[in-house]
């Protein structure tokens, strides 16, 4: 299936982008006319996801995070976030809740957040090569299933 | 600054704001912790009435002032959580560490 719309941007791996990056998907999202409930589950999804690409993909340099959002005529949507840092050596472990490398302040539940607020994940990850996370979200098409009807 | 802090009757009241994220919460905690270990209070009270946003980074926040504060031998109390938060902090099982504090305006 072709997406009927498409977004990507690059940014540097700073925190304090992790607002801006979220905020720019959402506002992506925007065209569909979400739930609140939606856009602030896919804002903590990417927030999440992002976070590990500079927490841990990128974690002693700065490097730059790519995302790529996909909107589908039924409503689905995907978003691609992608760093080219040290990558995941173990993705079935690194997705279980509260197992973090991170330390102290680190609640290791950034994967767990982004299983239960969107509709799949998927996680590709080489060492030294860098990791990719796919998110997807069915949206309620709302204005759709009215005209129908 | 999305954390404002006041003391009242012997509590450390943490009033937080806006969006919590792995940045914003480094901030937060530092302003915390080095007013509760300067002042040793019995309790300490997270506030989440003003948190527009959070995602794990928040979680961490909760759970690294708790450790703080058993190391203190004081509480922690998360009081005044909204309701658009309540979804990530019960998946977060942060409510086993008996710190949620469901009630209205204190």
């Amino acid at each position: 299936m072709k997406p009927v719309n498409e977004m990507q941007l690059s940014f540097d791996s700073k925190s304090n982008n992790e607002s801006f990056a979220r905020s720019a998907v959402a506002s992506f999202i925007l065209q569909l006319d979400p739930t609140i409930g939606e856009m602030a589950d896919i804002k903590t999804a990417v927030s999440e996801a992002v976070t590990n690409a500079i927490v841990h993909g990128y974690r002693d340099t700065i490097g730059t995070i790519y995302i790529k959002s996909q909107i589908f005529e039924n409503g689905k949507i995907t978003i691609q976030i992608k760093d080219k840092g040290v990558g995941i050596e173990d993705v079935p472990k690194a997705m279980e809740p509260m197992f973090t490398t991170a330390g102290g302040e680190r609640a290791g539940l950034g994967f767990a957040v982004m299983q239960s607020f969107m509709d799949n994940i998927r996680v590709v990850s080489k060492q030294d090569k860098g990791t990719t996370v796919t998110l997807t979200k069915y949206l309620i098409p709302r204005v759709l299933s009215y005209d129908k009807r | 600054m999305n954390v404002q802090i006041t003391s009242a009757d012997g509590a450390l009241i943490a009033l937080l704001s806006g969006e919590i994220d792995h940045h914003t919460a480094r901030e937060i905690r530092k302003e915390i912790d080095s007013q509760a270990e300067k002042l040793h209070p019995p309790v300490l009270k997270l506030d989440f009435s003003q948190v527009q946003f959070m995602d794990s980074s928040g979680i961490g926040l909760i759970m690294g002032r708790f450790r703080l504060m058993q190391l203190l031998g004081g509480m922690l109390l998360v009081i005044n959580v909204p309701p658009h938060l309540e979804r990530i902090i019960s998946l977060s099982g942060v409510g086993a560490l008996g710190v949620l504090q469901y009630k209205g305006k204190e």
